[in-house]
Formats: C-alpha cells, structure tokens, sequence
C-alpha cells in the first residue's frame, strides 16, 4: 500500500517537474510581454524579438545538448566556451585567410572539434584524471591558442555563405514569402509529429500499465504547446521566415531526443552516471562512452563556435566567454542531477530558453548588467532547490 | 579479581534483524579477553554498543564500568573513560604524517595553535612504546599494515587508553608483524592495559587470551578459562546451533562438467600481495557447489577476478565453460562465455537504484530488447513483466524505481538482470544477505530451478547453514586458497570450521 502511494507520489513529482518547468518558461515570457510594454512600450513578442532569442540562444541550446550528455555520465565540461571561441578562430583563419570554401570549412571544423573532445576526453576516461581538472585546463589552454591563432586581431567578414549558417533563413518555395509559407507548413508539420508522438508513447505507457496523467492534463498541455509553437511559427513566418539555425537546432533536439530516449548507447550514458561500478560489472564500457561524450561535446561546441562567428560576422579572440557557465545552468535547470545519471532534452532545452529569454528581456528592459547576473543566479540556486526538495519529499 | 566491564543483558536489534540479543560480558582488570564467533554473530555489534557508536538508548542492557553505570552519546563519551576500540580497518589519514594522525582530534595545541616540538616529542616517545622506529613526520601510507596497526595503538595510548579493543588485527598481517602485536599486547598488559581482542585464530587466543567468551546468534555461549580452551569446544560453542532455516526440497539432477578453473592466480591491484593463489573448482551441470571462508578469506575477489577480470591483476590460470576454454579476459566477454556474477552488494555494485525495474534488467543484455541500436521499450517492459512473474517481485509495477523495493525484491531484480543474459553458470555472491526469511526461502527455490534447467550455480556464503542446506559440494577457502573440498555427506559446520582453524595454525607453524 504505502508503495502505491510512493508510485503516485513519484509520477506526480515527475510530471510535476516538467509540467513546472513549462509553467514557468511560460510565466517568465508573459512576464516580459507586460513588463516590456509597460516600462519602454516594445513587444517583448514581436517577430524581430522572436526571432532574435533564437539567433541568440541557439549556440547555447546546442552545446547544452552535449553537456547533458556530459553531466548525465557523471561529468563536466568548463572548456565549451573555449573550445567555440578556438574553433571559430579556426573557421575564420579557413575561410578568411585560406580562402576555403564553406563545405570544405564546416566538416573540417567539425573534426577538429571532435579531436578536442577527443584529447581531453581521453585523460578523463581512461587516465580517470577529473573532468573539472581536465577542462578547467581546457578552458585556459584553448583560450590562449584563439588568442595566439587569431594574434590578437578579429578576423572578417565572412562570404555571405559562412554567414547564412547563422543569419540566413529557409526561403519560401511557395513565392508568397508574407506570410512565409514554407516556415508554417514546417511548423505545422512539427507540431503534428509532436502530438502524434508524445500520444504514442502515452498509448504505449498505458499498455505498459504505468500511471499516467488524467487525459485532461494531457490534452491541456499538447494544445499549449501546439497553440504556443504555432504563434511563434506564425510570427516568424510574418518576418523572415525560419533561420537556418533553428532549423539545425531543432534537428539536433529531436535526434538527442531520439538518442537519450530510444538507443542502447543513450540508455548505457544514463547507466554509467547513475551507478557507474554496476554497469561495468553489467559488461558496458564504461571508459569508452564517458570518451564519446567529450566527443560529442567537442563536435557540438565547434558547431556552436561557427554559428556565433557566422553571427558576429568575425572571429574574435572574446567570443565564448562565459558560455560554459549558461550552458551549464541550463543544463541544470533543466533538471539535470550533478551525480549524474538523470536529466532530459526536454528539460535542458526549456532551461537554456528560461536563461536565454530572460537575457533578452531583461536587456530589452534596461537592467543593468550587474542586477542581471544575479537573478539567473539567483534562478539557478532556486531551480535546483526545487529539485532538491522534491526528491527529499518524495524519498 | 574485580571486574573492568560488565555488560549485562545487552540486546540490540535493526529493522528486521535481531543482532544482540542477550549478551553477558565480564572482563577482569588486567586481563587480556578474547571474543569469539561466527560471521554475524554479534561481535563487532557488540563493539559497537561499548564504544558508542551505539548511543545509550538504543540498545537494551547495562554496562558497567570500573563499577559505575556507563551512558556513552558516542566514540567521545567512550574514549574519554579510555575505552578505545581499533577497527579492522584502521581509521588512520594516509596523507597525514604519523605524529599528526596520533593526535588528530586531539592535538598537541595551546588555544588551536600547535606545538610541534612537543608533539614531535611526545610521538617519539610513543613510537618507543609500541616498538616503532619510525620518524614522527613519515606519511602514515608509507607504512605497511602492520606498523600503521602500532600506530593505532600508539594514538590509543596517547589517549590514556585503560581498556583496548581490537577487532581482527591480525587478519591482514603477515606472520612476523602479527607476532610482533601480540607480543606488544601482552607487554602493555604487563603495564596494567585491559584489552579485549576478536580474532578467529585458535592459536593465537590460546597465547595471549587469560579468557574467551564465545557469541553465537547474538548470544553469549560461554565464558571460558584458559585452561579450558579447546579447539573442539569452541568450535562447538561457535556454531552449535541447530538447523533452524528450511530450504525447499530438491533431487539434485548432475551432469558433466560445465565449468572448471584451474592455478587461478590473482595479485592485488596495487600492491605486490598475491589474493587469490593457485585456486581451482569446478562445477557440473545442474549443481549447485558452495564456497565457504571467513570474511577475507578471498571468496569475493576469486569470483570477481574470474568475471571479467573485475578484480586485481591477472597474473595465471585457466577456464573452461563446456570443456572449450573460455574467454573470461572482460565482462562483456565473460557474460558472452555464458557466465553471470550476482554482486555482494547489490545496491553499490549491482542495481541502479534510481532507475525503474526494466531497465535494470535489460541493463546487461540491452541487445536482447533492442533491433539494432534503437531499444524496443515494449519488448524491455515484457520481459520485466515474464521475470516479476517467474520470480515473483513484489511492486506495483516494473516501473517501479528499484530503490523503493524491498532487500529480498532487489534481489530478485538482480538475480532477473543476470538469467536475461541466459547465462550456463551463475556465481552467487552472498545471494540471501540481508533479506527477510520468507524471501531467503524464494531465493533459494530460484537457485533449484536454476540448477534443474541444467546451469551451474556457485553460491558464495558466509552463513553456513545455507550452504550445508543448499549445497551439493562445498569448497573451503582461507587466505586466498582453496583449502578442500567436501561432499554434502561429509560437510558439517565442525568439519568446515576445522579446516579454516586448522590452516590458520599450520601456516603460522610453518612460519614460526
């Protein structure tokens, strides 16, 4: 009896965690939508401002899908701001001064970042020398060769191809372009793949006799979603269209959804940092997926770090300051255990959005940098108090 | 001749488990007192109470010290009357020298800042006492076993120690330095120190001990004289009990042999010491075979060396699963080979503990419910379902984090994790520890099963009744070798017992 109520208690602090995270994003944006227009009169969701949060944060929402990984092993990663800011000085030294063209510049960037994630991750995995350690050294080494590569200097500008990676937009086959077409028939296609699969997987929880939500909630939730992407795909379309960059992103979010939720390899990462002596003694190996993390996490900051050159128009020896530490706060917020073994894309991506919009409210509103840095910090502490509580509560 | 300690009545009980339940304990001033008994028969709860780790309050009975009634809160409370317990595994800082682990907690300070040349002094002189020509400023990791051992007693004597316990120290010591404690032991008695020491080693009590007081099953047996002290008679006190546990029937059904390991030799992972030597067993094909020792005796680090080389460093030795030689040389391997090791500790080494009964059982064989790389969630939830039914787990559903179950359910979770692997041979490491009767009962049941579909089980236990109740053939080890090999006919606790006390002596007899 007293585990049935466990069981009810544990499904509804599930729920309850993702559920709040949602309420909160949603509380956070409606905030700034009154507040912006009351203080300076701007419409916090104007296509511009809409569509410039996803300019802004999709580097951060990138690289916070391969800190997941990272974190869920057991591990950390200090050097991704680094790392961006090298291998963007890397694509600007290619493309700027070599003269490559933009499909050679990519897939060789991309391999460097991985060779990165590869060197660091070698001693983390098999030399077991800490992560912190590791990328903390990371961070300062990786620093000090964008500064030496790039000699100081920014390099630029970019041919409009390496820039379109950042600024460019899906153009609207159908030629109506006002509203974008193509942008909404992207976004309506989503939402339908979205709903379609979150009822499969409820059908499929029913089938499996686990407790689910009442199917009120469950339909509440999937009309916010749908009725909140449909605006902001609507709003888009209304301007420019879908960036590139989103476009990107929200492949990677499904195929890390795909890959934490529905593969062996996902499933072993998550098995490591929950227990990792029971999962060798289960023959996984170990040493080799905590590798292929910092893999993955250095293949990713690359991205990143070409998305924010392609941005700035320029290779800059200050890009990527600072990144780790939003990247990791989302990771975090989003629910994310500093044990390991637990956290999801979902809630990694609603937290880096949580930090990203009130980055962009909270600039749009005037606050002065000072007074912003404390309230992501102060939201950060509160988040994983949340969490915290909860699982004591719950046991 | 007036009494030191006495405890009286002491009873102490964990949730499910009684572990203390009447103990009498006298121990005469200047005396040297062993304690005596099986794995889990109480002693180091015993301790435990005295030192107060146990606090007054949570444990039942008196104890009576220097005459006056005793309360201890705790190891402060206990040290300040000069009651100093020395675990078996020593609670020194590797990093820190020798002087500053003698006075940690306790230092050689006026108002926090510390007088160095006094300590340094003071070390010196301790140093003296326990026979310990070492520099007061050595890293305490520096030192072997042994000496680390006389620090202890050095950092018990600077605490004015009037009554020394030791629990097991001679068990990781080689022979000369264990020679060399005892001999310290009988010297400080010579200065007036009371001890009490725990030890399994027949000889050894008989050089030191003025007496010995036997526990079985949480109960003091007997106090005994020196003069009285016989193998014969301890062993008997040690384990007389009667067969109280049932173990289901069963018509043990043995074929050919299905495993085999021969001159298996394994070093410590770190350190020169050889664990595991020359050891060998075999196991036949719907048998279930035993392996008996003492705590350390080097059961674990045998089973966990052959899976995968999951413990220590290889040094020889050969496997054959079916006759054909098997590659053991990785866990994946060693599972492919159709073995599977069921941990001793199933929540640090075996179960993930916040994720749900399927996944834990599809943790070891994810192929087996995955198409490719892409995991089949159905397929994952029917087989939990097949295996919460074959072995009757108790949860409201398989989706049921693992950490809400209960010992005997996260067990059965284990056990489910490893048979989805279909393994021929299964080692079973302390298979029923911590879990209630009724669920032992179902656990063993799971182990006939098992053994009539023809697999091989090896069953790694401390508790002997268990293996003579379940056992076809029980192999004893001590030290890190297998020492025999009996027949369920010709398996008794006594027969057991003996070889264990037996080797012990011949070693030191050969030694000394």
């Amino acid at each position: 009896m007293t585990s049935a109520i466990n069981t009810l208690r544990v499904q509804l602090g599930g729920n309850l965690r993702e559920n709040g995270m949602m309420l909160a994003l949603l509380a956070i944006v409606f905030f700034f939508l009154v507040v912006v227009r009351a203080v300076q009169d701007v419409d916090f969701l104007s296509a511009q401002n809409i569509t410039n949060l996803f300019l802004q944060n999709s580097y951060v929402i990138i690289m916070a899908l391969g800190m997941l990984l990272v974190i869920v092993a057991g591990h950390i990663d200090l050097s991704v701001g680094s790392v961006a800011a090298f291998t963007g000085a890397v694509a600007g030294t290619l493309t700027v001064y070599a003269g490559w063209p933009v499909y050679a510049v990519i897939p060789t960037v991309l391999v460097v970042g991985a060779l990165i994630g590869a060197a660091q991750g070698y001693w983390i995995a098999f030399w077991r020398i800490p992560s912190f350690i590791v990328t903390l050294a990371g961070m300062l080494v990786f620093r000090g060769l964008t500064l030496w590569l790039l000699a100081g200097q920014n390099i630029g500008p970019f041919p409009r191809a390496f820039q379109s990676l950042s600024t460019g937009f899906i153009p609207d086959i159908f030629g109506v372009d006002r509203p974008n077409v193509t942008a909404l028939l992207i976004v309506v296609l989503a939402i339908a793949a979205l709903v379609w699969r979150s009822l499969k997987s409820r059908d499929q929880d029913i089938a499996f006799g686990m407790e689910v939500g009442s199917s009120a909630m469950f339909w509440l939730r999937n009309c916010l979603i749908a009725v909140a992407l449909l605006f902001v795909g609507w709003k888009l379309a209304s301007f420019r269209g879908l960036p590139n960059v989103l476009i990107v992103m929200s492949v990677l979010i499904a195929a890390y959804s795909f890959f934490t939720n529905q593969t062996t390899t996902g499933r072993r990462i998550y098995a490591v940092g929950g227990n990792e002596k029971a999962a060798r003694l289960s023959g996984i190996k170990t040493e080799r997926l905590v590798f292929l993390t910092f893999v993955n996490m250095g293949v990713l900051a690359s991205l990143a770090g070409m998305i924010v050159t392609a941005r700035l128009n320029s290779a800059t020896p200050k890009a990527g300051v600072g990144f780790e530490l939003d990247v990791i706060a989302a990771v975090f917020i989003g629910g994310a255990s500093m044990s390991g073994g637990s956290g999801k894309v979902v809630g990694v991506v609603v937290g880096a959005l949580i930090m990203g919009i009130m980055n962009n409210g909270m600039s749009i509103m005037g606050v002065g940098i000072d007074y912003q840095q404390v309230i992501k910090g102060l939201v950060l502490l509160l988040a994983v108090i949340f969490d915290v509580y909860n699982k004591n509560k719950r046991g | 001749m007036t009494a030191l300690l006495e405890m009286r009545g002491i009873g102490k009980s964990f949730p499910g488990v009684r572990a203390l339940n009447r103990v009498d304990l006298r121990v005469e001033k200047g005396e040297i007192h062993a304690i005596c008994g099986e794995n889990g028969a109480g002693k180091s709860t015993l301790m435990k109470v005295l030192s107060g780790v146990y606090s007054h309050g949570s444990y039942e009975g008196e104890i009576f010290y220097d005459g006056r009634p005793m309360a201890f809160r705790g190891i402060r409370d206990s040290e300040a009357e000069g009651i100093i317990i020395i675990h078996q595994e020593l609670a020194l800082v590797p990093l820190l020298s020798i002087a500053e682990n003698i006075f940690l907690g306790n230092e050689v300070a006026t108002r926090g800042v510390i007088n160095w040349p006094l300590a340094f002094q003071r070390t010196d002189a301790l140093l003296k006492k326990v026979g310990l020509s070492e520099a007061p400023t050595t890293p305490v990791e520096k030192l072997g076993v042994g000496k680390q051992q006389l620090v202890e007693i050095a950092k018990a004597l600077a605490k004015d120690v009037k009554l020394l316990i030791l629990d097991e120290p001679t068990a990781a010591l080689q022979e000369n330095d264990s020679q060399k404690l005892l001999d310290l032991l009988l010297e400080l008695k010579a200065h007036g120190v009371t001890a009490i020491i725990i030890s399994h080693k027949l000889n050894e009590i008989r050089r030191i001990a003025d007496r010995v007081t036997v526990l079985r099953d949480g109960s003091t047996v007997s106090t005994l004289a020196r003069e009285d002290v016989s193998e014969e008679r301890i062993i008997r006190d040690m384990v007389g009990r009667d067969m109280a546990h049932r173990y289901p029937e069963r018509t043990p059904q043995i074929g050919k042999v299905l495993m085999e390991v021969k001159g298996w030799n394994v070093g410590h992972a770190d350190q020169p010491r050889q664990m595991i030597r020359d050891a060998g067993f075999s196991v036949r094909r719907g048998e279930i075979v035993g392996i008996a020792g003492l705590m350390g005796s080097g059961r674990t680090e045998l089973a966990m060396s052959l899976f995968g080389r999951s413990y220590g460093r290889y040094l020889s030795g050969e496997a054959t699963i079916d006759g054909k030689p098997a590659d053991l040389s990785s866990v994946s391997r060693a599972i492919e080979a159709g073995l599977a090791y069921v941990t001793e500790d199933r929540k640090v080494l075996g179960l993930i503990l916040d994720e749900p009964i399927t996944s834990n059982i599809s943790l070891a064989n994810l192929s087996g419910v995955a198409s490719g790389w892409v995991l089949g969630k159905g397929r994952e939830n029917k087989v939990a379902e097949e295996y919460r039914r074959a072995l009757n787990i108790r949860t409201p559903g398989v989706h049921q984090r693992v950490i809400n179950l209960s010992g005997g359910n996260q067990q059965k979770v284990v056990l489910s994790k490893w048979l989805f692997t279909d393994p021929q041979v299964l080692i079973l490491d302390e298979p029923t520890r911590g879990i209630d009767v009724g669920a032992k009962y179902e656990i063993y049941a799971i182990m006939n099963d098992l053994a009539a579909q023809g697999r091989g089980i090896v069953m790694i236990s401390s508790e002997m009744p268990e293996l003579l109740g379940m056992c076809d053939r029980i192999y004893v080890m001590n030290e890190g070798r297998v020492i025999g090999e009996l027949p369920k006919d010709e398996a008794s606790q006594e027969r057991i017992m003996g070889l264990i006390i037996r080797d012990g002596n011949v070693n030191r007899e050969h030694a000394a």
